[in-house]
């Protein structure tokens, strides 16, 4: 028998043989399988998309075309340590994997390895603190910033006084939508609202008794984070139980076209946050559809363009360039190995003319990263949805998360995880 | 032929009841225990131990465990995945409670305390049979998975609800966390399998097993020949919960590192053990190692095949896969309903007789 299996992974063996070459391997974990694919895909193809553009439109970066390796995942952490396998091998410079169980999951192994993770608005929140997370980045904004900045949102609302207000969280009941639980019960100490917690079982399609107790609790506020089929199913018991749907805030996972549509007109008004601005007003698109669409090179089936979880896959993949051009221009060499990623990501600034450049003006905040910040500042912003035009409206400024709050969290949660793991910090 | 039973004499009653009587078997399990043990190791690199060795050799332990109670003692259970949460939960507690004792102390008890709940679980067994002891075990499944989310004490209160294995030790060289050499992890999961495959031959073929079977074939005439029915059936769900919690520990520690519970230990694990039984073949240890390298190593093989080789888009590759492999299965229970053993089994018969069939 095993002989058997011998010879079958000799032959797997040769099959999987890496061919070497010098270009920029950018590993894409990508999901368009499995109940998450309905966000997978629109955000893996902007994540292709755009260094497609960058290699048809620039010949790639400083001279070196980018190869993407996609591989499937369907959202399940097993795939997802057979794919880092499959793909580390090959020279891989970064690891993007979209999925908080993954992140969670590669962490020590990247860490190991000496492969950069990026990780914007997901995965390990507490990555932020450079200190204890060598190799990982989180920036611009993430989970907790985004428990903090709905919160903001809420004063802002409110006069600032959010004292005996009944606020729901709903959540995926995984690692990703625990998250923020730790941020809001002390934003509820901080601020005297009362906080009811209603989790939602993977994958989130059966939600009627969740939305029968949010009926019977009455909160003020629901904030919900959700992910895949979750999301569409809530704004449409949301709808159905006539909740008001300015009241209703989502997470930026939360917060896509595939979430509202289906819920049509009753979830009009409904709010979610966003990292970045969205639709197709952008400069950088005029590029996209000459060198990608209209060449044939569209990933997927090219339908995705100019929505919300497509822009974010493209802000990703535009992250991970500028980083791969900053380590260019630190090492003074074209072709890069994931050791130089690293620095190019820690030294990364992204100004707003340097977005407006690349054909993206106001559309995310501008950040800069050092040896002990990794996260970013982690302002947001609020857009929602307008039904009869089917499009989302941004309706704040960005707004900055409560670092009073968040600053001690990440340390000590950091340090737990530096304890664990005996891990001396860096840079002072 | 090959098995070639001329010439291979027994003259005492050990040699006749030996595990592998005929020579030519005997031969090629040496074999086999030689270059798992003397080869592997030594080519063996992370990929490879990372997606194909340890998940297949763990997913044998939780294999030949779910066959001794539903294989032989013909205890259906749904409850699988919810018991190997058990395993890796009690492994979690112990590892970060005592930092000091042995990593494969903890292994050994995360096995214990998963064979408690096991019985616990089993005890309906004693009264209901088939599909209704099937939804019984289905309800501990989806319990215990909902109680480790719910009860922060099981994940140390980590703000996400993960539990992450910590760096630990076996003779100096790391066998949980990050980094863990591929041969150390291949190494220790290969020689826990071997122990338990080896216990689990001689179970079974010794007077535990035969009450077992017994059990299954006619519970009432195995009652009347003197085999107690509460013994048999709840040493049956304790040893198969022993095998499964140590699978769950592993497949916590040494393969993933870190596991969430709902992902990882849902009712598709318990199903996907199952279908490795079955397709394997139900009763025999050999097909439990067949069902797990069937379930394990063939979607592997198409992806690298699909992928790897023709280009295909991947979700276009993943989804042919899953046609692929359900296809398979379907086909293999159609034309051998008793699994890849028995498949083996008769090739084994036809090479004796050859080339004189009758």
């Amino acid at each position: 028998m095993k002989t058997m299996l011998a010879a079958l992974a000799a032959a797997t063996m040769l099959m999987t043989g890496m061919p070497a070459s010098a270009d920029l391997i950018v590993p894409n974990l990508s999901y368009r399988t499995g109940p998450y694919a309905p966000g997978g895909i629109p955000y893996a193809d902007g994540f292709n998309d755009y260094f497609t553009l960058l290699n048809q439109r620039d010949g790639g970066i400083g001279g070196e075309k980018v190869v993407i390796r996609e591989c499937e995942t369907a959202y399940n952490t097993e795939k997802g340590v057979e794919c880092y396998e499959a793909t580390k091998g090959g020279g891989a410079l970064v690891y993007n994997p979209l999925s908080t169980g993954i992140t969670y999951q590669l962490i020590p192994k990247a860490t190991a390895d000496g492969i950069p993770m990026y990780t914007p608005g997901y995965g390990r929140t507490s990555a932020a603190n450079g200190k204890v997370f060598e190799w990982i980045f989180n920036y611009p904004s993430n989970y907790w910033d985004a428990a903090s900045v709905a919160i903001r949102h809420l004063l802002d609302q409110n006069k600032g006084d959010l004292k005996g207000k009944k606020i729901a969280l709903v959540y995926h009941n995984s690692a990703y939508g625990k998250e923020p639980i730790r941020t809001l019960t002390e934003l509820s100490k901080k601020h005297g609202f009362n906080l009811v917690q209603v989790p939602v079982d993977h994958p989130g399609q059966e939600q009627k008794s969740q939305w029968l107790q949010i009926r019977r609790e009455k909160p003020d506020y629901v904030v919900m984070w959700g992910w895949g089929v979750m999301n569409a199913v809530a704004i449409q018991e949301a709808a159905n139980i006539n909740y008001p749907m300015e009241n209703f805030i989502g997470v930026w996972w939360s917060g896509s076209e595939n979430d509202v549509l289906p819920a049509g007109s009753g979830a009009n008004g409904y709010k979610s946050l966003a990292m970045h601005g969205t639709g197709m007003d952008y400069p950088v698109y005029k590029d996209i559809k000459t060198h990608v669409l209209d060449a044939g090179k569209a990933s997927g089936a090219g339908d995705q363009v100019g929505s919300v979880l497509y822009s974010r896959g493209m802000y990703a993949a535009l992250v991970i360039s500028e980083a791969i051009r900053k380590a260019q221009a630190i090492t003074g060499k074209s072709a890069i190995t994931a050791a130089d990623l690293r620095q190019g990501f820690e030294q990364l600034e992204i100004t707003e003319a340097r977005m407006a450049e690349l054909g993206l003006p106001k559309f995310g905040q501008p950040f800069k990263a050092s040896c002990a910040d990794h996260g970013g500042p982690g302002a947001a912003l609020i857009q929602q949805w307008d039904a009869s035009s089917k499009k989302w409206n941004l309706v704040t400024d960005f707004i900055a998360p409560d670092d009073e709050v968040l600053t001690p969290l990440i340390m000590e949660d950091s340090a737990a995880y530096a304890k664990e793991n005996n891990i001396a910090a860096r840079c002072q | 032929m090959l098995y070639r039973e001329a010439g291979d004499f027994k003259t005492s009653y050990v040699a006749d009841s030996q595990t592998f009587p005929i020579r030519f078997d005997r031969i090629r399990y040496y074999l086999v225990v030689a270059i798992a043990f003397g080869i592997v190791p030594f080519l063996i690199n992370d990929y490879w131990a990372n997606a194909v060795f340890v998940p297949f050799l763990i997913y044998a332990i939780a294999a030949i465990g779910l066959n001794i109670l539903t294989g032989y003692c013909g205890q259906v259970s749904l409850g699988t995945g919810g018991f190997m949460a058990v395993g890796a939960y009690a492994c979690y507690k112990l590892m970060t409670a005592m930092p000091d004792v042995p990593f494969v102390i903890h292994v050994l008890l995360a096995g214990f305390v998963t064979a408690g709940v096991g019985v616990l679980f089993g005890l309906p067994s004693l009264r209901i049979k088939g599909f209704y002891l099937a939804v019984a075990t289905l309800a501990a499944q989806f319990f215990l998975v909902w109680l480790f989310n719910k009860v922060p004490w099981f994940y140390n209160y980590s703000a996400s609800g993960q539990i992450t294995a910590p760096e630990r030790t076996m003779l100096g060289v790391a066998v949980t966390g990050a980094s863990t050499p591929a041969w150390a992890k291949y190494l220790f999961c290969l020689l826990i399998l071997f122990a338990l495959a080896w216990l689990a031959r001689n179970l079974t073929r010794g007077s535990v097993g035969r009450r077992w079977m017994a059990i299954r074939d006619m519970d009432i005439a195995a009652e009347i020949i003197g085999v107690n029915p509460l013994t048999a059936k709840l040493s049956a769900f304790a040893v198969s919960s022993f095998y499964i919690g140590i699978a769950g520990a592993l497949f916590f520690s040494v393969y993933l590192g870190a596991v969430e519970v709902g992902e990882a230990f849902g009712i598709q694990k318990s199903f996907l053990v199952l279908f490795m039984i079955i397709i394997g073949g139900l009763g025999s240890i050999f097909g439990s190692f067949a069902g797990a390298a069937f379930l394990v190593l063939l979607p592997v093989l198409l992806k690298n095949i699909l992928v790897g080789q023709f280009g295909w888009a991947t979700d276009l590759a993943a989804h042919i896969e899953l046609m692929i492999v359900g296809g398979l299965i379907i086909i293999f229970l159609i034309v051998e309903p008793h699994g890849l053993n028995q498949l083996w089994r008769t090739a084994k018969e036809k090479l004796r007789l050859w080339p004189f069939p009758h």
